[in-house]
């Protein structure tokens, strides 16, 4: 079984009647590192949601890590999600909070010890480079640091699978090209990552798969 | 854990790759001891930062507890006060007019060597006559009457710690008893007295029961405000995996929070009342020659206390966290 994301012939129709995802099927396989593109609405988010259990599809089937997301009831989703590194938009931070207690909180809530927590945050922030800001709070920082800190907070427990969402829409080329080389990085370390993005140009540099969504459609590319 | 070490290929990023271990097995135990303890201080520290709309919530918690333990401490004092009262009760036996002196005189001792008795007295009909001629000022009016009106009697004391209801009991036991025609306690005022003060009790229980309610809604509002001002908190900490046990721990251990300081500001409030009384209570408690001292809450009442203001602050949480949280899911 190589195939870290499986959708077999999927709708996502939501109430109300729009369709978002129209008979979709992709293979994401383990260690690979695919970006998504398509324009504003075709489905790029819906497919993001439905990999996170946010959303379920009203047909088909979604295999994450050999796992039919079909049969994991709603109390299993928190250990579900456990297991992957979700990366937003806006960052998700919590503001009460500081860079280290951020990165901790996917272990904390694991419910890892004290001794556990410090090594493996202070790792994940070295990987992004930022473990010289562990004691500041989100607010002092750059957009671009504050995107790293949500990276190091996905990656801190090791997950099988990163979920960008457009992890550069809110930052300038320069800053998104760093982003992005440092999943290049996290993907060569092998780490199955899938990006949703707008940044085609960065894409077509970079020169991994792209997977393309037109309408709820997958376009050949 | 078992799941993980299946893959073997997963990703190690700059750290070395996991491996079970004994520490790492024992490792979520102690994480869950110390996330508790964490999570307590952490949802104090919370209310800190938002001191005034806490201390207003645990204030009104406080106000709450301190009135239906207020009247409480009130009724355990009058109820001491009626005891002492309780002293001067007497029973009243009038015998039949079968029944001679010499014979009055032998049931009065029979009486007087039961347990729950301390004296008796006999009064024949006669020394009765007398002595309702002096203090009655009906002379003439009595010796107008050919007979004796009064019957002998046996005026009974009983042990002045005896509760209440033995000596009723005791009351009907020696009206069965031969030669007695009827028994009669007197100052029929402190079984008036006692009937308020069961009264009292009842009103406290059910203004105590009207209270509580009013601290899980007072609870179950803050908390439920409190919930919609982390609203995205919560949606962060569901998509990155937390349970819905582990985003209530945080605020059940406020409403832990809000109960205990609301208790100890009643305990406060009841002690102000106290030191605000304490002179007037003063002078009529040295009015029953100090026989009498005024009670505060006993260390049991004050435990009591606590473990009320506890409890109605967890339940107060528990009932609204679960129904808001579920209503919160990431979009």
């Amino acid at each position: 079984m190589t195939d870290i994301v499986a959708f077999k012939n999927v709708i996502k129709r939501y109430p109300g009647g729009k369709i978002a995802l129209d008979g979709v099927s992709l293979h994401l396989r383990r260690g690979e590192m695919a970006f998504l593109t398509g324009h504003s609405g075709a489905g790029k988010s819906t497919l993001m949601k439905l990999i996170g259990l946010i959303e379920r599809p009203t047909r088909g089937q979604v295999v994450i890590n050999g796992t039919n997301l079909g049969a994991v009831k709603r109390s299993q989703i928190p250990r579900y999600r456990q297991r992957l590194g979700l990366i937003f938009q806006n960052y998700n931070l919590l503001f009460d909070r500081t860079v280290f207690d951020n990165v901790a909180l996917p272990l904390v809530i694991r419910g890892l010890g004290h001794a556990d927590i410090a090594r493996r945050v202070r790792a994940a922030l070295d990987t992004v480079g930022l473990l010289s800001h562990e004691r500041k709070f989100p607010v002092t920082l750059s957009g671009g640091e504050q995107q790293r800190v949500g990276i190091a907070r996905a990656v801190v427990d090791r997950p099988y699978l990163i979920l960008a969402d457009e992890p550069t829409g809110n930052l300038d080329p320069a800053l998104s090209a760093d982003i992005m080389r440092l999943f290049t990085r996290l993907n060569e370390a092998g780490t199955s990552i899938m990006i949703a993005t707008h940044a085609i140009d960065l894409v077509e540099r970079l020169g991994y798969r792209r997977i393309r969504l037109d309408h709820g459609h997958l376009e050949n590319g | 854990m078992a799941r993980r070490s299946q893959s073997p290929q997963r990703a190690a990023v700059n750290t070395s790759r996991r491996r079970i271990t004994p520490s790492t097995l024992a490792a979520p135990a102690q994480g869950w001891a110390s996330a508790h303890a964490r999570c307590l201080i952490e949802s104090l520290g919370r209310l800190h930062r938002r001191w005034v709309a806490s201390l207003l919530t645990t204030f009104v918690i406080g106000i709450a507890l301190a009135l239906p333990a207020g009247l409480y401490v009130l009724m355990t004092n009058l109820d001491t006060l009626s005891q002492s009262w309780h002293r001067a009760v007497q029973a009243s036996l009038y015998l039949e007019d079968s029944v001679d002196t010499a014979s009055g005189e032998a049931l009065a001792e029979k009486i007087a060597d039961r347990d729950s008795v301390a004296e008796t007295r006999f009064i024949s009909a006669q020394a009765g006559l007398e002595q309702f001629r002096e203090s009655s000022g009906f002379g003439a009016a009595l010796d107008a009457l050919e007979d004796n009106p009064l019957p002998a009697v046996i005026v009974v004391t009983p042990r002045p710690e005896m509760p209440r209801a033995e000596v009723g009991e005791l009351l009907v036991d020696l009206e069965s008893q031969a030669g007695v025609a009827r028994a009669e306690l007197d100052q029929a005022w402190l079984a008036r007295l006692y009937a308020i003060l069961s009264v009292m009790e009842r009103s406290a229980w059910v203004i105590g029961l009207l209270l509580s309610v009013a601290v899980l809604f007072i609870v179950g509002n803050t908390i439920r405000l409190d919930i919609e001002n982390r609203r995205e908190e919560i949606e962060v900490m569901k998509l990155l995996g937390a349970s819905d046990a582990f985003i209530r721990r945080p605020f059940l251990y406020s409403g832990f929070w809000y109960g205990l300081v609301g208790a100890i500001l009643a305990l406060l409030l009841l002690g102000a009342c106290f030191i605000a009384l304490a002179e007037p209570l003063g002078a009529l408690t040295r009015s029953y020659d100090g026989a009498l001292a005024l009670h505060g809450l006993s260390f049991k009442g004050v435990l009591v206390m606590l473990g009320t203001g506890v409890g109605l602050g967890w339940a107060g949480c528990a009932l609204t966290v679960n129904r808001r949280l579920a209503a919160i899911e990431p979009r």
